[in-house]
């Protein structure tokens, strides 16, 4: 049986991106959506012209807000995460272990945020897409399929910083 | 005539002296490994704190770093930034300072206009960095951390100070370097990236994997 995406957060960053924002509203999204099991959605919209606010449409609720000073506790409740391609939010998805998809603004063309979604696909962490893609991905793609993102490790440059900077030690 | 040779020459001894000690200085920098040993138990530290994603990303990276070895510790922000002040007051659980510089580049600056403002932050940050004398100096990739680096690099080539730069590229960064990277990585004595491939286009870069 096909994995149920009950739950799902997008977010679109601290600026704006009305074209998501109207992609998400579109019935043939929402139904695509439906079809992955999705019921609730939470819509952080930042900047974009919209109302916020409670929405009902094809039978998915939609709860809209503009930001909020943690994003942290919609990712934890969410079965899937659709984002901007913003590294902070992006990080933040694949630390939560979540599935993640990320909309690119293709707006933003010179944006170097691409280059980070492209090679998190590559390493199996995320798909990415475009807003005109987004319905057909959300179609073709299979969640189960990605790699947990490893945890970061310092150690080895903590390692190396400790041998390049060295203070006298105190021997009392 | 004799007298006017001898004038020249001491008007245009001193910046010459000073651009062979910039170039050294250079060239030390990218063939030495730039050791630092300390006849003082702690070192002076300065985090340059820059805006949103690059502040979190260089907290993250303080919070590994020993609280005693790196000591006192100053960070520098830019004078219009105000959420980088609370995220360093909740993540810091040492002594610290806070001081602001005005920024050196806003978002869609044009070239021209960056060169002047950068100039002025430049000239904002000497009395910042002379004062507090620091031995190292973290930062990981805003523009706000260029002015203070260059003001580090020329109190070192006048050798009034003796500091250390390390340069952390933002994870953001897979492919190109930012332009803060490609102007500190001639002068920062450690330079990190956080993507293998970004060794390729950077050759004095090191990577330890990813770190934030």
């Amino acid at each position: 049986m096909e994995k149920q995406y009950k739950k799902c957060f997008v977010t679109v960053g601290t600026t704006r991106f009305d074209l998501l924002v109207n992609t998400i509203f579109k019935p043939s999204t929402l139904e695509a959506l439906k079809r992955i099991g999705c019921k609730d959605i939470i819509l952080q919209i930042g900047n974009s012209d919209f109302e916020i606010g409670k929405y009902e449409r094809n039978g998915v609720v939609i709860d809209v807000y503009r930001l909020k000073d943690s994003i942290q506790e919609d990712i934890h409740k969410a079965d899937l995460i659709i984002s901007h391609a913003g590294a902070g939010s992006c990080l933040e998805a694949l630390e939560a272990k979540k599935p993640l998809l990320v909309v690119i603004n293709e707006d933003l063309m010179d944006n170097h945020q691409l280059e980070l979604a492209e090679q998190l696909q590559i390493d199996g962490h995320l798909y990415y897409c475009t807003c005109d893609t987004l319905e057909s991905t959300l179609e073709m793609v299979d969640f189960t399929l990605l790699s947990p993102f490893p945890e970061p490790d310092t150690s080895l440059f903590m390692k190396y910083l400790d041998d390049a900077f060295r203070v006298k030690q105190n021997v009392d | 005539m004799e007298a006017l040779n001898i004038l020249f020459f001491l008007i245009l001894l001193p910046p010459t002296i000073f651009l062979f000690r910039a170039l050294y200085l250079i060239f030390q920098i990218c063939t030495s490994d730039c050791k630092l040993v300390s006849q003082e138990t702690t070192l002076k530290t300065i985090f340059c704190i820059g805006s949103g994603g690059h502040t979190t990303e260089l907290l993250r990276l303080v919070k590994k770093l020993s609280t005693q070895k790196y000591q006192p510790r100053l960070y520098i922000i830019a004078d219009n930034d105000v959420s980088s002040e609370v995220k360093i007051l909740n993540s810091e659980s040492t002594k610290f300072s806070i001081s602001r510089i005005p920024r050196s580049r806003n978002v869609k600056q044009s070239y021209l206009s960056s060169v002047i403002s950068t100039l002025y932050a430049i000239l904002r940050t000497i009395p910042v960095v002379y004062r507090f004398k620091p031995n190292v100096i973290f930062c990981n990739g805003p523009g706000s951390c260029v002015p203070i680096c260059i003001v580090a690099f020329l109190l070192r080539c006048i050798l009034i100070l003796d500091c250390r730069i390390v340069f952390v590229e933002s994870i953001c960064r897979v492919r190109t370097l930012s332009l803060t990277g490609k102007i500190l990585q001639y002068i920062a004595d450690i330079v990190i990236v956080q993507w293998p491939q970004l060794r390729d286009v950077c050759f004095r870069a090191k990577y330890f994997g990813r770190l934030t």
